[in-house]
This record gives structure tokens, C-alpha cells and sequence, in this order.
């Protein structure tokens, strides 16, 4: 590996804390357990959580495709 | 019995038999050699890893039990969704330098990370122990998805060994492509079950909705108990400390799970993992579905119904989606429904036997029996134990009362939780002496077991009260931070006096190691 690890690392480690927010949102119950406001006489609470599959799988595709960039591009 | 929905479940099963033998032949490797048998040659590209982890973490079993629980307890039951969203940046973050590691030193189970971490044989036995320990009862439970849908489908009713005889012939079969083609097996076969569960599972969530007028009717017909979670009041935290922490912990539980580290192991390379952390949530989105299920046994009222009334005596809330199944589609289709989670059973009961015969082979026969043993001897002896390790699930399931299994089953998660410190842990930092870890360990499993013991071995929450409030959570979590607490506070003591042991064979470059990128 010819690129300078240590600050391609970094700047990897910057995009990982995106990850803080699927826990922040799922772990903080409050936040989502009610019925209203419902989509479909699907209470919030559902399909709340079904949105967050799929915000956290784009976010997962995301970092993954900087990252890869990063880890790819040679240092200047 | 129910003739057109067996035919078409024999059909199935027939299919994968035959590819469960024919596996054996895909990417040909010499079998006799363990990597090649128990990680099918570390050679899976992102699609079939894809199957083959989403085969190996949904299982019969949670296609099975999570809308059981969602049908009997409600919203908490929910709890599978966050945790099946939550896991995924873990496994994106964590994982790769797993697998990093173990490439780079050849490691084929976590405890052999562990044992190359620490230097520490006994604290490899401890992780290998526990990691065996609680994937008996969930191979046994794997078996028991099995025997609910046998016994859907008629078969059985009359009870005695003639009712456990298609249970057998499952298990022998599962046995003997297990025994020949080792991980391929699962992997291949992983491919068809998948197909099977997505049609089932798209079927429910479209034409059940249909027949019972719709999402919003569904809805309204569960009781507003079980719509959401029990808020908090004065003195408690209701359901919202233990849904979010059953959530987290069994996020980090289940990639301590042998099978799971079987499936990142047999990855082609680092990236397969980083890929897959993004598709896999296909999954959890059809967990939640599926979950969803549970809803819709209530609004279609089949615990009332007259006809599955011994069924439900006999499963209890287990019966919830099999009946659901029967009662909404023809017979043909329940045929392929059961078959689904027959096979879905199968799969994971596969990898899991792998995985604990791998465990049993590598760290207590190499590390404590015969330390001189050829790679062809630990080869065979790998698949022996595997076929030791799947009759006793099958002895299990059939002679001792099921809440054993599920009883031992959720005493498992509160187990392998408790080897994140070692494993997790380690890959970060070698600060933590092996000693302590071992101590932590202890004393985690044994906090988690007492706190499981005051519920009567009935439920995993554990009422934690903070001077007048009670935190109902995990009890896997609250043992692992009494387990943490206690390693870092011994390694804090033991590094001060330099008595820090054990040797590391790992450097900080093995978990970055990318052969595809160095070469």
C-alpha cells in the first residue's frame, strides 16, 4: 500500500460516525412510540422503523462507496 | 392429513436433498481438509454469502417464534426490526478486521482468534465452550420450525415415534449432505430456500391484507395493549428500556454466534462483508413483515378457530403463522410455505453443526487432546462431532419438553454476550490481560444466569432497580457490563504490576489485511 495510511484513515473514521444516527433514532424509543402520526392506518410506530431499514442500508451503500474512495485514492 | 400440501413439501424437500449431495462437486476442494469442509475453502463471492448469511441469521426458528411473540406479547416483539438495523453497521464496521485476522493466521473459529490474541488456551476453551453451548438449543429449536409444520401439515397427530419419524428423516438427511459436502452445502442450498421464503413471505403480506380488508383493518383489530409499548410511569421505564436494550444486545450477540462467524469466515474477501452489510437489511425489512404476520393471526382470529384448536394446545403462539398459512391459501401453497421453513430450519441447523464442530476441533481436541493431530484427522474428526452435535439437538427435541430448548435457547444469548469483550474487544486493543477477561467472563454468566433465574428462566428482562427506578432490560447487557467492569478493573491491576500474560501473534497490520488489494 503506497498511500499514507494514517490520514486516509481518519478521514474514514469522520464518515463511519454517520452511523451514530440508525442507533440514536431505534434506541430512543420516545421518539417513535405512538400511533399517529399514521400512513395508511399504519401507526407511526411501524412504519417508522420500516423506514429505517432501508435509511440505514443507503446510509451503509454510502460510507462504503466514500470510504472505498478514500482508501483508493493516492495521497497528494 | 393434509395430502396435497405434504406432496408438494416432499417435492421440495426431494430438490434440496439432491443439491445438498450435489454441492460436494461445486468449486471442488479437497474436502478433507478442514478450511475446505467447515468454510467451503474461504471462496463465497457477495451473492452467495448474501444467501448464505441472510440463511444462516433468519432462521426457521425467528420466521417462526417473532411473530409468535408479536401475536402473544405485542409491539415488544417488534424488537427483531431495530435489532436486524442496528446489527448491520456493526457487522460493517467490526467485522472486516474478523476477517482480516483470521486470513491473514488462518484461524477458522473466533476462539482461534482468541487463542492467537491472548496466547491464553483457556481462555480460547472458554469461548469455544460457550460458543458450543449456546448453539446446541438453537439447532434443537431449528428442529422444532421442523416439527411445528410437519405437524401443520396433519402429520404426527397421533403422537408416539411414528409421529417423529418425518422429523427423523429431515434430520438424517441434514445429517448426511452436512456430513459430504460441509459449508457448500448450506450455501447452495441457502439459494433455493431464500427463493421460497420471499414468494411465501410477499404472498402474506399481500393476500392476507387482502382477505381481511386491509393494513388499517389489521391494525384496528389489535387490542391497543399490543399496539405499542407500555410507556413508562412513576417508578418504572416500562417497555422502553427493554425494547431498546433487547434491540442492542442481541445486535452484538449475534455475530458472536458461532454460526455467524462460520458465514463471515467463508467470505472471499473483506469486501464481500462491507457489500453485504448493505444488501442484508433485505432481510430485516422481511423479518418486519413477516413480524407483522403476527397482527394479522390476531385480526384473522386463528387461535379461535375450532380446527387448529389441538395444534395451538400443543405450540401455543408458535402455531400463530402456520395456522395463518393454512387458513389463508390453498393447500399447494402451504405446501410451499411449509417447505420454506422447513428448509429454512435446515439451513442454519447446517451451519450451525459446522460451526460447533469446528469450535470442538480446533480449540479443545487440537488445544487439549491430541495437539499432533494431521489436518486429514481434524477434518474427519470435524464432521463427526458435527453429526454427534445434530443427534443431540434431535434427542433434545424429541424426548425432553420443549421450553428446555427455548428455555436454554434464550440462556444461550445471554451467554455468547458475554464473550464480546474477549472477541469484539480484542480486535481493537490487546490492552485487556486474558486473565481478567476470563474472570469477567465468569462472573458475566454467572450474573446473567441469576438474573434469568428470578424470572424463572421465562423471560431475558431483567427488572434492575436504580434506587427507586427499575430499568427492565437485557440481562445479557446488564452481565456484560458487570463483565467489562470486572476485566478492565483486574487488567488495570495486573498490567500495573506487569504481570500481563500471554503472548500475541497478531500485528496491528493483520487487521487491515487485504489480499486483494495488496496483491
Amino acid at each position: 500500500m503506497a498511500e499514507s495510511p494514517t490520514t486516509s484513515r481518519h478521514a474514514s473514521r469522520a464518515w463511519n460516525l454517520l452511523f451514530v444516527l440508525p442507533f440514536a433514532a431505534l434506541l430512543w424509543v420516545p421518539l417513535y412510540n405512538s400511533v399517529e402520526p399514521s400512513i395508511w392506518g399504519i401507526p407511526f410506530f411501524y412504519w417508522y422503523q420500516f423506514a429505517w431499514v432501508l435509511v440505514t442500508a443507503g446510509l451503509t451503500i454510502l460510507v462504503h462507496r466514500i470510504t472505498d474512495k478514500i482508501a483508493r485514492t493516492p495521497p497528494p | 392429513m393434509n395430502w396435497t400440501a405434504l406432496t408438494v413439501f416432499i417435492l421440495l424437500f426431494g430438490l434440496i436433498t439432491v443439491l445438498g449431495f450435489v454441492a460436494a462437486h461445486w468449486r471442488r476442494g479437497d474436502l478433507d481438509q478442514l478450511d475446505e469442509w467447515g468454510l467451503a475453502g474461504r471462496r463465497l463471492g457477495t451473492l452467495v454469502s448474501w444467501f448464505l448469511l441472510g440463511g444462516d441469521l433468519y432462521t426457521a426458528y425467528t420466521f417462526v417464534a417473532v411473530p409468535a411473540l408479536v401475536f402473544g406479547a405485542g409491539a415488544i416483539g417488534f424488537f427483531a426490526l431495530p435489532y436486524t438495523i442496528v446489527v448491520y453497521p456493526l457487522v460493517f464496521l467490526i467485522l472486516p478486521r474478523m476477517w482480516s485476522v483470521a486470513h491473514a493466521h488462518n484461524y477458522i473459529t473466533g476462539a482461534d482468534f482468541v487463542h492467537g490474541r491472548y496466547g491464553n488456551r483457556w481462555l480460547a476453551l472458554a469461548i469455544a465452550v460457550t460458543g458450543i453451548v449456546a448453539t446446541m438449543p438453537y439447532i434443537a429449536l431449528q428442529l422444532l420450525g421442523l416439527q411445528v409444520v410437519i405437524g401443520a401439515m396433519g402429520v404426527g397427530a397421533t403422537g408416539g415415534i411414528w409421529g417423529d419419524l418425518p422429523l427423523i428423516i429431515a434430520f438424517v438427511i441434514l445429517a448426511a449432505f452436512t456430513y459430504t459436502s460441509g459449508l457448500r452445502a448450506p450455501a447452495m442450498i441457502a439459494v433455493v430456500k431464500d427463493a421460497l421464503i420471499y414468494i411465501t413471505v410477499l404472498a402474506i403480506v399481500i393476500v392476507v391484507p387482502i382477505e381481511l380488508g386491509g393494513y388499517a383493518k389489521i391494525f384496528a383489530a389489535v387490542p391497543p395493549a399490543k399496539l405499542l409499548l407500555a410507556p413508562p410511569g412513576a417508578s418504572t421505564l416500562g417497555q422502553y428500556s427493554a425494547y431498546a436494550t433487547l434491540a442492542l444486545g442481541s445486535a452484538f450477540a449475534l455475530f458472536l454466534y458461532p454460526h455467524s462467524i462460520t458465514g463471515v469466515l467463508s467470505a472471499t474477501s473483506r469486501e464481500v462483508i462491507r457489500r453485504n452489510a448493505a444488501y442484508l437489511p433485505a432481510y430485516s425489512f422481511l423479518l418486519g413483515l413477516l413480524a407483522l404476520a403476527g397482527f394479522m393471526a390476531i385480526a384473522a382470529g386463528v387461535d379461535k378457530l375450532p380446527e387448529f384448536a389441538p395444534q395451538f394446545a400443543h405450540y401455543k403462539s408458535n402455531f400463530a403463522v402456520p395456522a395463518l398459512i393454512l387458513h389463508a391459501f390453498p393447500d399447494w401453497f402451504a405446501g410451499v410455505a411449509f417447505a420454506a421453513i422447513g428448509i429454512g430450519g435446515l439451513v442454519p441447523a447446517a451451519i450451525m453443526s459446522i460451526a460447533a464442530a469446528n469450535l470442538f476441533t480446533r480449540n479443545i481436541y487440537l488445544r487439549f487432546i491430541d495437539p499432533h493431530c494431521t489436518p486429514r484427522a481434524e477434518a474427519r474428526n470435524a464432521k463427526i462431532v458435527s453429526l454427534v452435535v445434530k443427534f443431540g439437538a434431535l434427542v433434545f427435541i424429541i424426548f425432553l419438553p420443549l421450553q428446555y430448548a427455548i428455555t436454554l435457547q434464550l440462556l444461550g444469548g445471554i451467554w455468547i454476550s458475554q464473550t464480546i469483550p474477549a472477541v469484539i474487544v480484542g480486535l481493537y486493543t490487546r490492552w485487556l490481560d486474558p486473565w481478567a477477561l476470563l474472570v469477567g467472563w465468569a462472573a458475566g454468566i454467572v450474573a446473567g444466569t441469576a438474573m434469568a433465574a428470578t424470572t424463572h428462566f421465562q423471560s431475558a428482562v431483567y427488572p434492575l432497580a436504580l434506587g427507586g427506578l427499575t430499568v427492565p432490560g437485557y440481562a445479557a447487557l446488564y452481565a456484560l457490563a458487570l463483565n467489562f467492569a470486572v476485566a478492565v478493573v483486574l487488567s488495570a491491576l495486573l498490567n500495573g504490576v506487569r504481570l500481563g500474560s500471554g503472548r500475541d501473534e497478531t500485528a496491528a497490520g493483520d487487521y487491515r489485511f487485504d489480499p486483494a488489494r495488496a496483491g
